[in-house]
C-alpha cells in the first residue's frame, strides 16, 4: 500500500525532509508497526521510535501506536505542539 | 463558530464588534489574546517562527470548540491563530466568547486555549543572540489541559 508522510517543525530539520510517498509492506498497518519500519533506515530516523513524546497524525487527526494506516492515509509525525 | 488560521495580523477591536454586532441575546465576551514576549527561558527572543500543519490545524481547532460549545452554553466563538514570522508585541493567538452570562464564556475561553496548546499542531522556533532554538513543550500545559478531564 502506498501512503503520504509528512514530518514538522524539529522533527523535520533533523531527518531533512518534509514529505515522502512511501510504499509499505502490508504488513506495517498501524502508527506503530509504522515508526518501527521507519526506525529501521537507522542514523537520525532512530529518533521515530527513541523519542517517546513525538507525536503522529493520521489523516489530520491525533493518532496512537493503535491507530490503522491504510493505502492512501496521511501520516505525519511531530514533536509536541508549542503554538497559543 | 468561526475558526481562522492566517499570517496577517488581526485587530481584537473589530473581531469583538462582529462577534456581537446585532445581537441583544450576547451578556458577556470572554477573550484571551496570546502575543509574542521578547525573552523566554532566561534568553532574549528577538523574533518568532510558527510552523503549522496546513491541512489539520483548522479541523483541530474546530474540534476543540466544538467540545466547547457541547459543554456549555455559548451563543458564538471565534479563535484566530497566526502563522509565519512574528516579532516581541505581535499577537498570535485570539479566543473570543459569547454568552449569556459570564461565567460559560470565561470557563469555555480558558478551555479552548488549554487543548489548543496540547491539541493545535502549531511549533514555535525562536531566534536569541546563541541561536535558533525550537519552543519546548511545558508539562504544565499537559496538565492545564488534563484538570478539564477531572471537573
Amino acid at each position: 500500500m502506498n501512503i503520504r508522510l509528512l514530518f514538522f517543525a524539529s522533527l523535520r530539520e533533523k531527518l531533512g525532509v518534509s514529505a515522502e510517498d512511501l510504499a509499505l509492506p502490508g504488513e506495517v498497518d498501524t502508527v506503530g508497526k509504522l515508526r518501527e519500519f521507519l526506525a529501521r533506515r537507522g542514523n537520525d530516523w532512530v529518533s521515530i521510535t527513541g523519542d517517546v513524546r513525538l507525536r503522529a497524525a493520521v489523516n489530520q487527526r491525533m493518532a496512537e501506536a493503535a491507530t490503522p494506516v491504510r493505502d492512501g492515509d496521511e501520516v505525519a509525525f511531530f514533536p509536541p505542539v508549542t503554538g497559543g | 463558530m468561526s475558526v481562522r488560521v492566517q499570517e496577517q495580523d488581526f485587530d481584537v477591536g473589530r473581531e469583538l464588534v462582529a462577534l456581537t454586532d446585532g445581537r441583544v441575546d450576547v451578556g458577556a465576551v470572554a477573550s484571551f489574546v496570546g502575543l509574542v514576549r521578547d525573552r523566554n527561558d532566561g534568553q532574549g527572543v528577538s523574533e518568532m517562527t510558527l510552523e503549522h500543519y496546513p491541512g489539520m490545524t483548522q479541523s483541530a481547532l474546530e474540534d476543540i470548540v466544538g467540545q466547547a460549545q457541547a459543554r456549555w452554553d455559548l451563543l458564538d466563538v471565534l479563535v484566530v491563530h497566526r502563522y509565519g514570522r512574528l516579532m516581541p508585541g505581535d499577537k498570535i493567538v485570539l479566543v473570543l466568547v459569547s454568552s449569556a452570562h459570564r461565567g460559560e464564556a470565561f470557563s469555555a475561553c480558558e478551555f479552548i486555549m488549554d487543548f489548543l496548546k496540547t491539541g493545535a499542531p502549531f511549533w514555535k522556533k525562536e531566534a536569541t543572540p546563541q541561536g535558533s532554538r525550537w519552543v519546548d513543550a511545558r508539562d504544565s500545559d499537559t496538565e492545564a489541559a488534563q484538570r478539564w478531564e477531572a471537573k
